[in-house]
């Protein structure tokens, strides 16, 4: 199992899971519009989201629109 | 209106730019954004939450408002441009409202970090629209690094105070080569109205709006207000004098005597 920090919270995921597959872990699906993902300060474009496999300890923010001034 | 608001290469309608934060319904929000007639509104960048994400979004496309994300909540360059990336990843928009904040009660900008956000993002292809202070040397360091559009403040936001200084505006204003949109400080309809007067091309109001009684029937009267502040500007106010100039002619009055 790896260990990962999915918006601030501990999770462990399967060895080698990528960005894809923990995102339903936050209900966003796969492919959805209007998310964005940084893996340990760095952008991961939406194109890698599926082979973007994740390291042991890696901090993943998962972002979407809120209301906002 | 019928000179268009030119904006980072694209032409708007209207001059009015709302914030969506803090309606109390997405109905309301989805109300309100109509009746204000505006064509571009604001989002702010959050982590996910399980099941409530994508709605604001929705709305406001339903609404076929322009999105411009924000950088709120940063207060290091490091940050804000982190931000500015993952919202042109999320929302497919090169267009950014920049803050970059640097003290907590005030919410003012911090100069030298917007500064260098601005020209890294500018670096990065983006179209910066930076919240600034009503500081005009500032303001032109931000238009120099090439920002799309200058966005001083007229007072802290969310205080409601209108324009403490509208003489630093229509300086801004008057040497500014490109759009001069006042952020923060609108607190009601007159403010909006004055900063037109002064000179400013477009005025974004988010809190007096949205903290109004009743947001939709607000943003009603600052769509007016914009329209009555370009239009006034347009026609060139009376000078001001510090005694009376009667309009009623002098010649032909009656004789009592």
């Amino acid at each position: 199992m790896t260990r990962i920090r999915l918006n601030g919270c501990e999770r462990e995921v399967q060895e080698g899971a990528t960005v894809a597959a923990v995102l339903p872990l936050l209900d966003v699906a796969p492919d959805a519009r209007g998310v964005a993902v940084a893996v340990d300060a760095e952008v991961v474009p939406r194109g890698a989201w599926g082979r973007h496999a994740l390291a042991d300890g890696a901090e993943v923010e998962v972002l979407t629109a809120m209301q906002g001034g | 209106m019928s000179e268009p608001l030119r904006l980072a290469g694209r032409e708007f309608g209207s001059r009015l730019i709302v914030g969506t934060g803090r309606f109390p319904t997405l109905e309301i929000l989805e109300a309100a954004v109509r009746e204000s007639g505006a064509e571009i509104a604001t989002v702010a960048l959050r982590r996910v939450d399980t099941g409530t994400h994508g709605s604001v979004l929705d709305v406001l496309r339903d609404a076929g408002v322009q999105i411009l994300p924000n950088t709120a909540g940063c207060y290091t360059a490091r940050d804000a441009v982190m931000t500015a990336r993952l919202a042109r990843e999320a929302f497919e928009t090169d267009w950014v409202k920049l803050e970059v904040i640097g003290d907590e009660r005030t919410l003012f900008p911090d100069a030298p970090e917007l500064l260098r956000a601005a020209e890294e993002l500018v670096g990065d292809g983006f179209e910066v629209l930076p919240y600034t202070t009503d500081d005009p040397v500032l303001a032109r360091r931000l238009e120099a690094v090439g920002c799309a559009a200058v966005m001083p403040l007229g007072s802290p936001i969310g205080s409601g105070m209108g324009i403490r200084n509208p003489y630093n505006l229509a300086m801004i204003a008057e040497r500014a080569s490109v759009p001069v949109i006042l952020d923060a400080g609108v607190g009601t309809a007159s403010d909006a109205v004055l900063a037109l007067e002064l000179g400013c091309d477009a005025v974004m109001a988010s809190s007096a709006i949205t903290r109004a009684e009743d947001p939709v029937a607000m943003a009603r009267a600052i769509r007016h207000a914009v329209e009555a502040g370009w239009l006034a500007r347009g026609a060139g106010r009376i000078p001001r004098r510090d005694y009376a100039l009667a309009s009623s002619p002098e010649e032909g009055r009656a004789s009592f005597s």
